[in-house]
C-alpha cells in the first residue's frame, strides 16, 4: 500500500485539488484507492458529494471505538473511496495528544487497510500541528504543492530538514509547482528552471486554470468532467511522474 | 429522466459485497424496465446512460479453467476502442485494468502491472488466458441518486447475445450494485425490485449463461484422470473408459500444441500418453489381446516425438528462477544459452507439428477410439473380472514392486536404481488414479500424499541429473556451432553446479522419504484401500 500525502504549511496552494484529481487517476489506473480528507473544512469530501460527517466524529476514529473501515464511503468513481472529512477534526490535535505514541497514531490506524487498498492519499489541513506530523510519519511520499515563488522553495527546504530529523523510515518529499500562471514571468522562470535543478521537484506542473476552480461547482474531479482539458492532462502527467518516482 | 452520464467511458462499478444478485427481465426488457424505473423513481432520482452502449464481453480463463475452479471471473470488455479487464472473486474484490492492445490467448504477464495482474497471475500461473465465451452486449448503466445527487447504488441493464452468426439472445439481466457506505440504498432498491412483476432472480452467472447458450459447460476440461467407475462393472469396460478419457485429453490438447498457446498443452498431452502406455502395461491384459500389441508401439512413438520440445520447455521454464540464483555470473550471461534453446525449440516444434498433423497420428487416434468403443460394447464383453477386483490386484502388485525395489536401495546404490524406482512409483500412481473413483476418498488422499512426497524426491533427483547432463551436452553443441561466448559457458557451468547440489540434496533425503512411505501406517492404508475396493 502506497501512502501519499498532499501537504503544505500554507493554505490555498492546490493541496485538495491535487489529492482529489490524483486519487481519481490512481483509481482509473486500477489501483484501489482511498482518499482521507483530514481537513475539517472537508472540501475534498464536498467535491465527491459525500456528506462531511463521520459517525462518532474524529474522536471515535482516533480512539479506535470505530474502525476507519466503517466510515469509508464509495465515491461515484470506480475504485475510489473516501474517508470523509468532519468538522470535529478541528480537535484532532487534542485527541492525538491523548493517544499513545501521539505522532504515530494515524500510521497505526491505517495499518489494517493494507489488504483493501493499493494507494492511500491523505489530504492534510494547512498547518504545522500534531495532525500534520502524524501525516508526515504515516506517508511514504509527501507531495508538496508549491506556488512558483522564491519563498515557497524555502518552505520546501524547511520541510525536508524537518523530515530528515525523523527516527526510522523517512518519507520521500516530492514537490510540484501548482497554480502556475504562464502570464507571470517569475512563474515561468521558476517553474521552468527549478525542476531541472532539483530532483525533489517534479517536472510536471499544474497550471492555474479556471477549470480547476470549477471542481467545486461540478463537484467532481477535473478528468471526470473535462477529460480533454489542459488541466486534466497536467494532473495525468503529475500522476504518471508520482507513480514512476514512488515505485515500490 | 436520463440526463447524460458524467461518467467517463472507462469508469467501472465496484461491488462491495460478492455476488450481487441479478434479475432477469421478462419480454427482453422494455416493458418490465419501465415498470422498474417507475417504481424506483418514487425513492431515488435516476440518471445515467440515455441509450445503451454496445460492448463486447469476452470471458477469459486457462484451458483447464483455473480461474473458474478458483471462483474467479475475468472479463474483458471492449467498446469503441476502449478496453477494460475486470476480475471478480469470492473475496468480494473487484479489480480492473486497462490492458491496451492485447491479443488472446496470452499469458497474464502481458497485462499492465498492478493488483489485477498479480492476483490473476497467481492463479493462472504458466497457463495462457484464452477466451472461453463471448457475447455482444447492449448495456445501460443507471445511477440511483440521493438528494445531494450522490450515486448511492447502480442499476445495470444488460441485453446480451452470442456473437454472429449464432446470435442467440441471452435473457436480459438487471443487477443492482452497492456503493460502499450506502448499502441501505441498494437494499431498498432490491426490495423495490422484488415486488415488480416480470422480474425473476437469475439462477446462473452471466458467464454460465453465455456458455450454456453456446452449448458449452464450464470446467469441461481437466488434464487429470476424471472417470466415474462402478465397482461391479466389467474390468474391460472400466479400462476402456479410462483410456478413452486419456484419448480425449490427447485430442483436445493437440490444437493448443500446434498453436503453441502455452507449454502445458504439450505437458498434458504427454501425461495422457504416458498414462495410456502405463495402462496398457499394467491393466491392458483385460483388453482384446491384439490391441495392446499394436497400440503400445504407436503410443511409444507419440511419446518419443513429443520429448525434445518438452525437454526444452523444462529448461526454458526453469530459467528465471535458476538465473536469479546465479552467484558468480550475471543473469544476462545466459542470454546466448536462452537464445540457443529458443532456436532449437523452434526447430523441434516444426518436427513435432509435422508428426501431429501426420496420417499416422490421425489413424492412431481414430483407430484407438474405435477399438476402445468396441471393447466397451457390453454385448461383446466376455465375462471377466470386476473393476474393483482388477483395481485391488493391480494396486497391490504395483505397490509390492515399489516396496521391493525401494527396500533394496542403499547409500551405495547407483543412480539408476533410483530412476527405476521412480518409474515404478509412477506406475503405482497411475493405477491409483485410474481407479480413484472406486476408493474411499480420505484413504485415497492419504495414500496419494505419501506417494507424492516420495515421487517429489525421486523426481528432483532424476530431473536435476537429466537437466545437468543436457546442459553439458548443449554446451558442447553451442561450442561446436560457435554460439558459446565464455561468460555464457561459465554461467551454464554455474547452472550445472546448482543442479548438482539439488540432486545431492534429494539423494540425502531419499531414505527418510522412502521409510515414510513404506512404513506401517502407509502399508495399512494401502491394505485398507485394496480391501475396500475388492469387497
Amino acid at each position: 500500500m502506497r501512502i501519499l500525502a498532499t501537504y503544505n504549511i500554507k493554505g490555498g496552494v492546490g493541496k485538495t485539488t491535487a489529492a482529489v484529481n490524483l486519487g481519481y487517476l490512481a483509481a482509473r489506473d486500477g489501483y484501489r484507492t482511498l482518499l482521507w480528507d483530514l481537513d475539517p473544512q472537508a472540501a475534498a469530501t464536498y467535491m465527491f458529494r459525500v456528506r462531511a460527517r463521520v459517525k462518532g466524529g474524529g474522536k471515535a476514529l482516533i480512539q479506535g471505538t470505530r474502525t476507519l473501515d466503517e466510515a469509508i464511503k464509495g465515491t461515484d468513481f470506480g475504485e475510489l473511496d473516501i474517508l470523509p472529512g468532519d468538522f470535529t477534526y478541528r480537535n484532532m490535535d487534542l485527541l492525538l495528544d491523548d493517544a499513545k505514541k501521539p505522532t504515530r497514531r494515524l500510521s497505526r490506524l491505517l495499518g489494517p487497510l493494507d489488504r483493501d487498498y493499493d494507494v492511500v492519499i491523505l489530504d492534510c489541513p494547512p498547518s504545522v500541528s500534531l495532525v500534520s506530523e502524524n501525516v508526515l510519519h504515516a506517508a511514504g511520499t509527501i507531495l508538496v504543492p508549491l506556488i512558483p515563488a522564491t519563498l515557497s522553495v524555502r518552505t520546501l527546504d524547511q520541510l525536508t530538514d524537518f523530515v530528515a530529523g525523523f527516527n526510522g523510515t523517512k518519507p520521500q518529499v516530492l514537490a510540484f509547482f501548482s497554480m502556475v500562471d504562464r502570464r507571470k514571468r517569475i512563474h515561468r522562470e521558476i517553474a521552468g528552471r527549478l525542476p531541472q535543478e532539483r530532483p525533489d521537484i517534479a517536472l510536471a506542473t499544474i497550471p492555474a486554470l479556471a477549470v480547476i476552480e470549477r471542481m467545486a461547482a461540478e463537484r467532481a474531479p477535473v478528468p471526470a468532467f473535462a477529460p480533454r482539458s489542459a488541466a486534466a492532462r497536467a494532473y495525468r502527467d503529475l500522476w504518471d511522474e508520482v507513480l514512476k518516482r514512488t515505485a515500490d | 429522466l436520463f440526463p447524460g452520464s458524467v461518467l467517463g467511458a472507462g469508469d467501472t462499478v465496484r461491488d462491495v459485497e460478492p455476488g450481487s444478485r441479478d434479475y432477469l427481465l421478462a419480454d427482453h426488457g422494455q416493458r418490465s424496465l419501465h415498470r422498474v424505473l417507475d417504481e424506483l423513481t418514487a425513492t431515488f432520482a435516476v440518471t445515467g446512460d440515455r441509450r445503451p452502449r454496445s460492448l463486447r464481453r469476452t470471458w477469459l480463463d486457462t484451458f483447464d479453467w483455473r480461474l473458474y475452479r478458483a471462483g474467479l471471473t475475468l472479463e474483458h470488455v471492449t467498446a469503441r476502442g476502449a478496453s477494460e479487464l475486470t476480475r471478480t472473486g469470492p473475496d468480494g474484490l473487484r479489480l480492473t485494468a486497462k490492458p491496451g492492445q492485447v491479443r488472446w490467448p496470452a499469458l497474464a504477464g502481458v497485462l499492465p502491472p498492478g493488483p489485477l495482474r498479480d492476483r490473476v497471475a497467481r492463479v493462472s500461473g504458466i497457463r495462457a488466458l484464452l477466451p472461453v465465451a463471448t457475447a455482444a452486449s447492449q448495456t445501460r448503466e443507471l445511477r440511483l441518486l440521493n438528494e445531494d445527487e450522490k450515486t448511492v447504488a447502480r442499476l445495470v441493464v444488460d441485453a446480451a447475445s452470442l456473437p454472429a452468426p449464432a446470435g442467440t439472445a441471452l435473457p436480459t439481466r438487471l443487477s443492482v450494485t452497492e456503493v460502499r457506505g450506502y448499502q441501505a440504498a441498494a437494499r431498498r432498491a432490491r426490495r423495490t425490485l422484488d415486488g415488480v412483476p416480470g422480474l425473476t432472480l437469475s439462477p446462473m452467472t452471466p458467464l454460465d449463461a453465455a456458455l450454456r447458450a453456446a452449448g458449452r459447460q464450464a470446467a469441461d476440461f481437466s488434464g487429470k484422470v476424471d472417470v466415474a467407475l462402478r465397482p461391479a462393472m466389467p474390468a474391460r469396460d472400466a479400462v476402456a473408459t479410462i483410456l478413452l478419457q486419456q484419448l480425449d485429453i490427447v485430442e483436445r490438447c493437440v490444437d493448443g500444441v500446434l498453436r503453441d498457446i502455452d507449454t502445458e498443452f504439450l505437458h498434458d498431452l504427454r501425461v495422457a500418453v504416458r498414462r495410456t502406455r502405463s495402462a496398457l502395461k499394467l491393466v491392458g491384459d483385460v483388453l482384446p489381446g491384439e490391441l495392446t500389441l499394436r497400440f503400445a508401439s504407436e503410443f511409444r512413438w507419440l511419446g518419443d516425438v513429443t520429448t525434445p520440445v518438452r525437454d526444452l520447455d523444462v529448461h526454458l521454464l526453469s530459467f528465471p528462477p535458476m538465473a536469479a540464483r546465479l552467484v558468480a555470473a550475471a543473469p544476462t550471461d545466459l542470454d546466448p544459452f536462452q537464445a540457443f534453446l529458443a532456436r532449437r525449440r523452434a526447430a523441434e516444434r516444426r518436427k513435432l507439428n509435422r508428426a501431429l498433423r501426420s496420417e499416422r497420428f490421425a489413424s492412431v487416434a481414430g483407430d484407438w477410439r474405435k477399438a476402445l468403443l468396441a471393447a466397451q460394447d457390453a454385448r461383446r464383453v466376455p465375462p471377466g473380472p470386476r473393476a474393483a477386483d482388477l483395481s485391488a490386484a493391480r494396486t497391490r502388485r504395483a505397490y509390492g514392486r515399489v516396496i521391493k525395489l525401494g527396500s533394496a536401495i542403499t547409500a551405495a546404490s547407483p543412480a539408476e536404481s533410483l530412476h527405476t524406482l521412480r518409474k515404478r512409483c509412477k506406475e503405482l500412481r497411475y493405477v491409483l488414479e485410474f481407479f480413484a473413483s472406486l476408493h474411499d476418498p480420505s484413504v485415497y488422499r492419504a495414500v496419494l500424499g505419501d506417494l507424492k512426497r516420495l515421487q517429489d524426491c525421486l523426481g528432483e533427483f532424476q530431473d536435476s541429473q537429466v537437466q545437468r547432463e543436457e546442459i553439458q551436452a548443449l554446451a558442447a553443441t553451442m561450442l561446436a556451432q560457435r554460439a558459446a561466448p565464455a561468460p555464457a559457458l561459465l554461467a551454464m557451468g554455474e547452472l550445472a553446479a546448482q543442479l548438482g547440489v539439488r540432486q545431492r540434496k534429494a539423494r540425502a533425503e531419499f531414505a527418510e522419504r522412502f521409510a515414510g512411505f513404506a512404513g506401517g501406517a502407509g502399508r495399512r492404508r494401502i491394505a485398507a484401500l485394496t480391501a475396500a475396493a475388492a469387497s
